[in-house]
């Protein structure tokens, strides 16, 4: 079997949504140089608190930049509440699997989401439930 | 088109040596061990096969010992010295940080077992001082095992002073040189080494085919017990045909090795003068004291395992150092023992080429590789922190 679904190499050859969003609404970072990926996530909210678009820039493996598009997708046109219960296993199926070792990309791309979704809440003043942004994003990496 | 410039992992068989294989699997399929006649044809071929072998590195064919390849070679190789060394009391053992695996981690396995283990700095080009050996040897050390060139970055280590030094102090000298032989002049001689490792599909060679080195004198450890195939030391039916292929694909690397190196130099430069003009980027190891063929680059800002993938969508197939293609979460360990820092490390390739390659397929990379490195870095937020520095 090759390393990556059809899926996976589809979405990292031709990834969907790459680019910022100036201004953007809210913007979301995790992940670290040092470990070998970071996640940006930018997100445009309208009134009704819809994604009406969401653009990233990933620097990381090809399962990263995969991740990054499949969850971009996932979440564009969606109200903000439901960005909040994407997951990264929810990325994974998507994407017709990740290597066990590729799993932390996914993992990024639904903190990078949450992320997002925090600095648009922190922005507006909107309260939340502080459990749900709880940060780990490098828990996977040990690189001192 | 359809570039292969990964020929430090593994090159394409000969036609030479596939051709003195293929009689071997239908007619010449004895066992060397048999007494009649078939046996006998396939134990004259194997004889044939070890003083070629022993030829090309100015050996004796009594020193020459086949295996399964370069990292049994390897694991031999040590455990031999280790076992000699624990029977006179001699606990130590000096190495580098960025030998192969094949030495590492079998320098890891004796440290559990009571040995002590010295591995000495790498500079930043990827070269060690012969002097930190000197140093590093104590009245315990049983082995200096340091490689002819290294397999990532394609640097040539000054293994005829460590011979030397090691000559000097009365301790056993042992070196990988998976990727330096067919590559570049390897006379055990003049390295002064008492043990030599080397593998065939690293010159147009067949997989599952090696060499030891063993000098006169030192008696090897088992590390498969049988049969007395290869004078007791190596058990099991000797794989003729990939024995057989590994001595006709040497002979013709080193007949030809003045004429390849030249032809391969001229294509790196090519390579060299192509992608080092690229913004932030950094060949990795001293391009003089180098593999012909080896070519290690870091590119900041992107991630090797990405580039590897782009760059094979185009046909180009490379290699990378970064924590994504190692199947471990941090980058190659020769990258950071030469100091180069983790979040750039990521970001190497490597390109390994020889004389199968073009002039033409060198130019392709020269277009392909600038291409790729500034789409993914098009949209790293690393790269765009670095330009915003900038400012």
């Amino acid at each position: 079997m090759a390393l990556y679904s059809e899926k996976v190499m589809d979405h990292f050859i031709n990834p969907r949504n790459v680019g910022q969003i100036e201004n953007a609404d809210g913007v979301g970072e995790v992940g670290n140089a040092r470990c070998g990926d970071i996640m940006k996530i930018f997100l445009k909210i309208n009134k009704d608190g819809i994604i009406e678009d969401v653009k990233f820039n990933t620097f990381g493996c090809a399962s990263a930049i995969a991740s990054s598009s499949m969850a971009t997708e996932m979440i564009k046109g969606q109200p903000v509440s439901k960005a909040l219960e994407l997951t990264n296993k929810a990325v994974v199926e998507a994407l017709d699997g990740l290597p066990a070792i590729k799993i932390h990309c996914s993992v990024l791309a639904e903190e990078a989401v949450k992320a997002a979704v925090k600095d648009y809440y922190d922005k507006n003043s909107i309260e939340y439930d502080k459990e749900l942004f709880k940060e780990n994003s490098c828990e996977h990496c040990n690189i001192e | 088109m359809r570039v292969y410039a990964d020929n430090a992992a593994t090159t394409k068989l000969s036609e030479k040596a596939l051709e003195t294989m293929l009689p071997l699997f239908t007619e010449g399929y004895g066992n060397p061990s048999s007494l009649h006649s078939v046996g006998q044809a396939a134990k004259t071929e194997l004889e044939k096969a070890r003083e070629k072998v022993a030829k090309a590195i100015n050996a004796s064919f009594k020193e020459i010992y086949f295996t399964s390849g370069g990292s049994e070679a390897d694991n031999q190789a040590i455990r031999t010295a280790a076992y000699q060394g624990s029977r006179k009391g001699k606990n130590h053992i000096i190495s580098s940080a960025f030998e192969h695996h094949a030495v590492l981690h079998t320098l890891n396995a004796l440290k559990k077992e009571g040995f002590e283990i010295t591995l000495v700095k790498v500079n930043e080009n990827g070269v060690i001082n012969p002097d930190d050996i000197r140093f590093a040897i104590t009245d315990k050390t049983c082995l200096v095992t340091i490689m002819t060139a290294n397999n990532e970055v394609g640097t040539i280590q000054p293994v005829e002073e460590i011979g030397k030094i090691c000559r000097e102090k009365g301790v056993l000298f042992h070196t990988d040189a998976v990727q330096a032989v067919g590559h570049i002049p390897v006379d055990v001689e003049k390295i002064g080494c008492d043990m030599l490792s080397s593998s065939a599909h690293k010159f147009h060679g067949p997989k599952g085919a090696g060499f030891l080195y063993v000098r006169k004198g030192i008696i090897l450890k088992n590390l498969i017990e049988g049969g007395a195939q290869e004078r007791g030391k190596r058990a099991g039916t000797e794989n003729l045909p990939a024995i057989v292929g590994m001595a006709a694909a040497l002979e013709e690397a080193v007949n030809n090795l003045e004429e390849n190196e030249k032809k391969v130099s001229s294509m790196k430069k090519i390579l060299i003068d192509g992608l080092s003009g690229i913004e932030k980027s950094r060949i990795n190891g001293d391009t003089e004291k180098s593999l012909p063929g080896t070519l290690n680059m870091c590119f900041e800002g992107i991630e090797g395992e990405s580039l590897l993938l782009l760059l094979d969508s185009k046909g180009i197939c490379a290699s990378s150092g970064s924590a994504c293609t190692s199947g471990s979460l941090e980058p190659s360990h020769v990258l950071l023992s030469m100091g180069v820092p983790v979040e750039i490390a990521h970001g190497s390739l490597r390109l390994s080429i020889n004389e199968y390659n073009t002039p033409e397929e060198m130019e392709y990379i020269v277009r392909c590789v600038p291409e790729v490195v500034s789409y993914l870095r098009s949209f790293s937020p690393v790269w765009d922190e670095i330009k915003k520095e900038e400012k």
